[in-house]
């Protein structure tokens, strides 16, 4: 157990022209799951793999507990890590897989059976523990691979998309099972993912990198409701936050030739971004008009996608609902998002809004 | 076939026999069975796969075969000289092979030549696999450097050694003479050896390179890097996560570098003991070629040859049923 703190940490590999990882600072508290979000080539799995001790550490200081790790070996810094093709050693079967770490640090025998018919259980492996991982299915040697984690009981794990090899179904399933378990032993967690539905699920707090830089830091829900950017926004929840260009104008939000039905806004002026989650709009008597242009259904709810003002825009519905070729949709001013259409930075302005709301005008 | 397996499964199939061979009905259950096993070709004629299998069976049996069974009735005669005929002598080649001394002796040298050059090559070949699998900057020109030895023709190998070894320009017998030793090889039966032996695994550490680099480079990352987070020290953790995914590469090369010191360094040999004093280090092959070509004594050689021949099998068996179920083919 150990809490995992990065300072100023940067990575320029060998060769390359720009930084892949820059300046980025976290504190992990002991114990917490920390998932690192983002786009393909953002510097996830580089800056986990910085902490592992697998890559070098161009500029910065990571620290395990106490210790600055930036000069130590990955066997020293008492880390586990989990692969995403699993990194089994294919020639020793589940059992010497899982002790393999362990005998390599001196622990006594007694003690390393112990600690792997533990996790045997835990993860179900028992039958399973004299086979080679060949004749394992994918399900299985990705149990194997948190098993070999797990009896190590180190300060930290490290998992670079442990589950994007798994079919939907037991992605959904492991998620669970690594909840449950990082839950239990209360071990301090970095978890690479590109999938914003199993960061949701699974982190305390939400890491999202783009570019190689921290976007935003935050709990889940936080993140979801108070986006940091549009690139934030687009990127966390599904359906995608519809993003709409609009304009403040006298603390007037228009959309193309329709004014939001909101209190006034103030402190800017001029084009803006407007970012309306799916979920957040309703059909009403007056307000945006919205021409359908098809819809799927998922079952509980159905999305609609159509268009206002000639951007796209996705609602939610309840199947229930009745469906219209042409619909007013209304939002509540404290869900409407507003961003800066250059630096696409969250623009603080619904707040005043709301604050405005209660003052006299 | 399937009418009978099935025969009401398919509605659509039975309006028209005719029909149903050209069109069938996405939508109807397929009337086929379909957990069939995978499809095997078959000829209507019984004829045919022979005739496709020919050419090789013809290669086969003209350059492998027949030379075998000429070698194995030939080693039961003794021929004249002259070409006049042969005596059938029964065992007497292989009993007069190896009961001689000077058989026995070449047979001793040959297994020690044969261990030796195996185990350095294998051991040169890996040794500079796993470094030139570390080397990131100028890792082509340094691979090209290794690999490029084995483009030299095993004569021309010789011929290199020779000069290498030059009584009066080689450089080795230069360096030998600045330890105050005078070598002379050609002369000197373990002069001559050591240079023989040297030469040979030169020759071959290029392969061996090649294939353990290819080997290594085969092992997954990932796998590395989970046995370098497993494993602190780097001699351990290379002898117990990374040797033994190379096994099946170390298996397959140890079989071709006994083979290959056994047979294939003629070359190098005949460059190195060709118009030289007659005590110099051969190996069986060598004796082979020597008795039958230079001696004329065909039966004799013949004998050797077959005895030669059974060595290789029982080895190549040997290494099948013991050392290949240590490996791990992953
Ligand atoms: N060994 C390397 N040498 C040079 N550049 C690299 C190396 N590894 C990664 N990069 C670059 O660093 C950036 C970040 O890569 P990284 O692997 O951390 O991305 P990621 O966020 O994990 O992406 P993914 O979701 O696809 O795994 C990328 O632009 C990549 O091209
Ligand atoms: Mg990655």
């Amino acid at each position: 157990m150990a809490s995992i703190t990065i300072s100023n940490v940067s990575k320029t590999y060998p060769g390359a022209k720009a930084a892949s990882v820059s300046d980025i600072n976290l504190d992990i508290r002991d114990g917490e799951f920390i998932v690192l979000v983002g786009p393909s080539g953002c510097g996830k799995s580089t800056l986990l793999r910085m902490v592992a001790g697998l890559e070098e550490i161009s500029g910065g200081e990571v620290s395990i507990g106490s210790r600055v790790v930036n000069q130590i070996d990955p066997a020293d810094r008492d880390i586990a890590m989990v692969f995403q093709n699993y990194a089994l050693y294919p020639h020793m079967s589940v059992r010497e897989n899982m002790a393999y770490g362990l005998k390599n640090r001196r622990t006594p025998k007694p003690e390393i059976e112990a600690r792997v018919a533990e996790a045997a259980r835990m993860l179900e492996l028992g039958p399973y523990l004299d086979r080679k991982p060949r004749a394992l299915s994918g399900g299985q040697r990705q149990r194997v691979a948190m098993g070999r984690a797990v009896v190590r009981q180190p300060a930290a794990f490290l998992f670079d998309e442990p589950l994007s090899n798994l079919d939907a179904k037991l992605r959904v399933t492991m998620r669970g099972e690594i909840r449950r378990l990082q839950k239990r032993l209360g071990t301090t967690s970095l978890y690479v993912t590109h999938d914003q539905l199993e960061a949701m699920t699974l982190a305390d707090r939400l890491v999202v990198l783009n570019g190689g830089r921290i976007e935003q830091v935050g709990a889940p829900l936080e993140i979801y409701h108070n986006p940091a950017s549009t690139f934030v926004a687009s990127f966390i929840g599904s359906p995608a936050m519809n993003l709409l260009d609009a304009r403040i104008e006298g603390g007037r939000i228009s959309l193309g030739s329709t004014q939001l039905d909101t209190s006034p806004v103030y402190g800017h002026s001029g084009p803006v971004t407007l970012g309306i989650r799916a979920e957040d709009l309703t059909p009403a008597a007056a307000g945006l008009p919205f021409r359908t242009d098809f819809v799927e259904e998922l079952g509980a709810q159905r999305l609609v996608h159509g268009h206002v003002d000639g951007q796209p825009l996705v609602l939610t519905l309840d199947p229930a609902m009745p469906l219209h070729d042409e619909m007013r949709l209304s939002v509540a001013a404290a869900r409407v998002h507003i961003f800066d259409t250059t630096s696409g930075k969250r623009l603080d302005l619904v707040r005043q809004t709301r604050q405005a709301a209660h003052q006299p005008a | 076939m399937s009418d009978l397996t099935h025969p009401v499964t398919s509605p659509a199939a039975r309006p028209g026999r005719i029909r149903r061979w050209f069109t069938r009905p996405a939508t109807a259950p397929s009337p086929a069975p379909s957990p069939a096993p995978a499809k095997r070709v078959q000829f209507d004629a019984p004829l045919l796969p022979w005739i496709f299998l020919a050419p090789q069976l013809v290669v086969i049996f003209v350059f492998f075969y027949w030379p075998s069974v000429q070698a194995v009735t030939s080693s039961f005669y003794i021929e004249d000289p002259f070409g006049f005929g042969a005596t059938f002598v029964g065992i007497d080649n292989y009993r007069d092979a190896l009961g001689s001394r000077e058989y026995q002796r070449i047979a001793g040298f040959t297994a020690l030549f044969t261990v030796l050059v195996t185990a350095f090559s294998l051991g040169l070949g890996l040794l500079f696999a796993v470094k030139a699998d570390k080397v990131i900057r100028g890792r082509s020109a340094y691979r090209t450097a290794l690999i490029a030895v084995y483009a030299i023709a095993p004569p021309v190998a010789g011929l290199m050694g020779m000069m290498l070894f030059d009584q009066h320009i080689g450089p080795f017998v230069t360096l030998a003479g600045w330890f105050g030793y005078e070598m002379k090889v050609g002369i000197n039966y373990w002069d001559t050896a050591s240079a023989m032996i040297l030469i040979s695994v030169w020759k071959q550490v290029p392969y061996n390179f090649i294939f353990f680099l290819s080997g290594l480079q085969g092992i997954p990352a990932s796998v590395r890097e989970a046995a370098v987070i497993d494993c602190r020290g780097g001699f351990t953790r290379f002898r117990t996560a990374i040797l033994p995914l190379l096994a099946p590469t170390a298996f397959f090369l140890l079989i071709i570098n006994i083979t290959y010191a056994l047979f294939d360094t003629f070359a190098v040999i005949d460059v190195m003991v060709k118009d030289k004093p007659a005590n110099n280090p051969l190996t069986l092959v060598y004796k082979v070629y020597n008795d039958g070509f230079r001696g004329n004594d065909i039966g004799g050689s013949a004998a050797q040859s077959v005895i030669l021949m059974v060595i290789v099998l029982v080895l190549t068996l040997i290494q099948f049923r013991w050392l290949e179920r240590r490996v791990h083919y992953g």
